[in-house]
């Protein structure tokens, strides 16, 4: 039996051959003559858009589908664009400030406050020392400055998912309606490969700005902290609400004189792993032109120099090490003041 | 004690009126069999709804303790959490000054909470982010009072309840019953004249429970708040109760003054209740006396504030013997050793003997 006769024979059957007739192309050798050898009979071909097709040319093959999406793309684009690109044009201004920031003072003055900064929120000589080691790594092997761009992009991404995701878990708290709607949004974000995150954002954006990656970066990022929130304003003890409520606390009093506070360890939690995976990203985003200790190991990759690649990899490492340290130590030092 | 619950002339300051909350899905459905008069079983079979208080009618009198007592599940947790309307009622009022309570809208309803009524709390219900000092600040910080006049308040508070040292200290540094101290110190810094207390001392060990009763009566007897005390403990209940309410599966089984109701239980499930209790501790010589003089000849006098057992060690286990009891140095009656002993069976032994 021929595979494609039983859909030809159903389209008959169907009354609907003149219309696949219509949508035929020309071709100078029929897909008939091609085919001597008969199929066996069980080997009946799923009807997939493609076998659909050779039986019925008015039915579109798979392709038309991938093409019809990037025309589609393509459509709302110029839309999307002059919605976006006001909205996102201050990650980009905040992106380079923070970039030039970072880069262009000098490191006398740029380190002591670094370090400052490490003693006062781990509040730990080991840890502070540990940092001061790994700068002085970066300075003597000149992977100094990437860092520092890889620094000021996780600086801004992370300030920036705190100052939006830290609401956004309060509203989800304070409303199963707005939870519901959102955890299948956040599932998305957390479950889609990091480079099919890219695809949209480079159709919409240009690839040279920085808004692009920074979009990327906030939205992989953004999910732990919202759900942390969340869930840990909804896990302050009820017996505390409950006092609160009966000594006539208003709802703004409530959220942040008790929920916040009492959230705080799992707000730090979330933010300990949005500052990580904003490191993750900011490495692969390096695709789209993040600058930083990303683009050497994009560069170890791309002309296969092992070395490059390499030391690169081991800042990255350093860098999420110091960055893990510095956040858990606040967090665990929150933690002691209110349990003991 | 004793004088001022004798004192029928105080004022009620809440009235509990038909007070009904049921559990489910749709609570009115149910209340039309409620009136009907339908068992708490049947109800919960039938219609899959659980009665959590029926018709309950309480007056709660100023400046007295009054005991609401049962076992878990009597209903007495979420009948005290009506009082503030931190549960919200089925059908009923709750008349405060003669308004009812559970007609306030939600900004009079957190004014009263924040300026009338106080709560201690089973589990304490500290803030943990905040030290004794800021806890106990809580109700004047609610209600934006100056920092400075609340903090003396609290201060004050504090040393009251002998936590003075700790101010600066974190609620997790502290034993159970220091921090229920703070639980306490917090109310009163509020200056509600309604203290309402949920199984404040249940989670504490037997020797703090006492001394944190003792406390808690040691500070009434200047303050007179009025005072409603949630307990599943009987020992407790008497001991500081002026009024005593008890529950059972919702309802009032009986109400009135403690001492009356040891003396003259009128269900199974009271007499139940008081049978394992230590009569002679608590029975006191005033609930047990007669009223009258006693032309014979008297061993001694007796303050009508004293236990049966006090009276008891005075009389140095003599059985005979009459004693003038008085009252404020005056003598308002007499009593016999002979009732005393009486008065130390049981009830429901006495009732079996009079059956015979």
């Amino acid at each position: 039996m021929d595979i494609m006769a039983a859909f030809e024979n159903m389209f008959s059957f169907l009354g609907l051959s003149e219309w696949c007739e219509s949508g035929k192309q020309k071709s100078l050798i029929s897909l008939k003559s091609l085919k001597n050898q008969e199929a066996p009979w069980w080997d009946i071909p799923f009807p997939s858009l493609d076998n659909l097709h050779k039986a019925c040319g008015s039915i579109p093959q798979s392709r038309d589908l991938t093409a019809a999406l990037e025309d589609g793309f393509l459509y709302v684009r110029p839309t999307l664009r002059t919605i976006l690109d006001p909205i996102t044009q201050p990650l980009s201004w905040m992106l380079d400030g923070a970039l030039y920031v970072f880069t262009n003072t000098p490191w006398w003055i740029l380190l002591p406050l670094f370090i400052l900064a490490v003693q006062k929120s781990a509040q730990s000589w080991k840890i502070t020392s540990f940092v001061v080691a790994c700068i002085l790594f970066y300075l003597a092997t000149d992977h100094y400055t990437y860092a520092m761009e890889t620094l000021s992009i996780i600086f801004v991404c992370t300030v920036l998912c705190v100052l939006i995701g830290v609401p956004t878990g309060i509203l989800m708290a304070r409303s199963n309606a707005v939870q519901k709607s959102l955890i299948p949004i956040l599932d998305m974000l957390q479950t889609l490969p990091t480079f099919v995150y890219l695809i949209p954002l480079i159709f919409i954006f240009n690839i040279t700005e920085p808004k692009l990656y920074g979009l990327a970066i906030i939205l992989y990022a953004i999910v732990p902290v919202v759900r942390l929130t969340d869930l840990g304003i909804r896990l302050v003890d009820k017996d505390v609400i409950e006092a609160a409520n009966a000594y006539g606390m208003t709802k703004r009093q409530l959220l942040f004189n008790v929920q916040i506070p009492l959230a705080m360890p799992n707000i730090m939690a979330g933010v300990n792993q949005t500052i990580m995976m904003s490191l993750a990203m900011v490495v692969i985003a390096s695709l789209v032109s993040a600058p930083g200790l990303g683009t050497l190991v994009l560069d170890g990759i791309n002309n296969l120099r092992l070395g490059v690649g390499f030391m690169a990899g081991i800042g990255i490492v350093l860098l999420a090490i110091i960055l893990d340290r510095v956040s858990k130590s606040a967090l665990k030092r929150m933690n002691k003041t209110y349990n003991g | 004690m004793t004088q001022s619950k004798s004192d029928k002339s105080s004022d009620v300051a809440i009235s509990i009126r038909n007070l009904f909350k049921i559990f489910g899905d749709n609570p009115a459905s149910v209340m039309p069999q409620l009136y009907d008069g339908i068992d708490k079983a049947d109800i919960q079979q039938k219609t899959g709804h659980v009665i959590g208080l029926n018709n309950i009618n309480v007056d709660i009198q100023s400046g007295k303790i009054t005991v609401i007592m049962g076992l878990s599940g009597s209903g007495k947790s979420t009948l005290i959490r009506h009082i503030n309307r931190l549960i919200e009622p089925t059908a009923g009022e709750i008349l405060l000054d003669g308004k009812n309570i559970l007609d306030l809208p939600e900004d009079k309803l957190r004014q009263l909470r924040q300026t009338r009524m106080s709560m201690v709390f089973q589990k304490f219900a500290l803030l943990p982010h905040k030290t004794v000092l800021q806890n106990t600040m809580l109700a004047p910080m609610v209600r934006n009072e100056d920092q400075v006049k609340a903090e003396k308040e609290a201060r004050y508070w504090l040393s009251r309840v002998e936590l003075n040292g700790f101010e600066e200290s974190y609620p997790h540094q502290l034993s159970g019953g220091m921090q229920q101290r703070v639980g306490i110190a917090r109310a009163l810094t509020s200056n509600a004249d309604f203290m309402l207390m949920d199984e404040a001392f249940s989670a504490l060990d037997p020797l703090i429970r006492t001394s944190m009763q003792d406390l808690l009566l040691d500070l009434q007897e200047d303050l007179h708040k009025t005072i409603i005390f949630i307990t599943h403990d009987l020992d407790e209940a008497l001991k500081i109760a002026d009024h005593l309410v008890v529950l059972k599966d919702g309802f009032v089984v009986q109400q009135g003054n403690p001492q009356h109701i040891i003396l003259n239980p009128t269900d199974p499930y009271i007499e139940e209740f008081v049978s394992d209790i230590n009569r002679a501790r608590v029975l006191r010589v005033g609930s047990v006396m007669k009223p009258t003089k006693t032309k014979k000849k008297v061993a001694g006098t007796v303050d009508a504030k004293q236990s049966l057992e006090m009276l008891i060690a005075q009389a140095d286990g003599a059985v005979d013997g009459i004693y003038t009891v008085t009252k404020n140095d005056k003598a308002v009656g007499h009593i016999e050793m002979a009732q005393v002993y009486k008065s130390l069976v049981r009830y429901n032994l006495n009732e079996q003997r009079r059956a015979k």
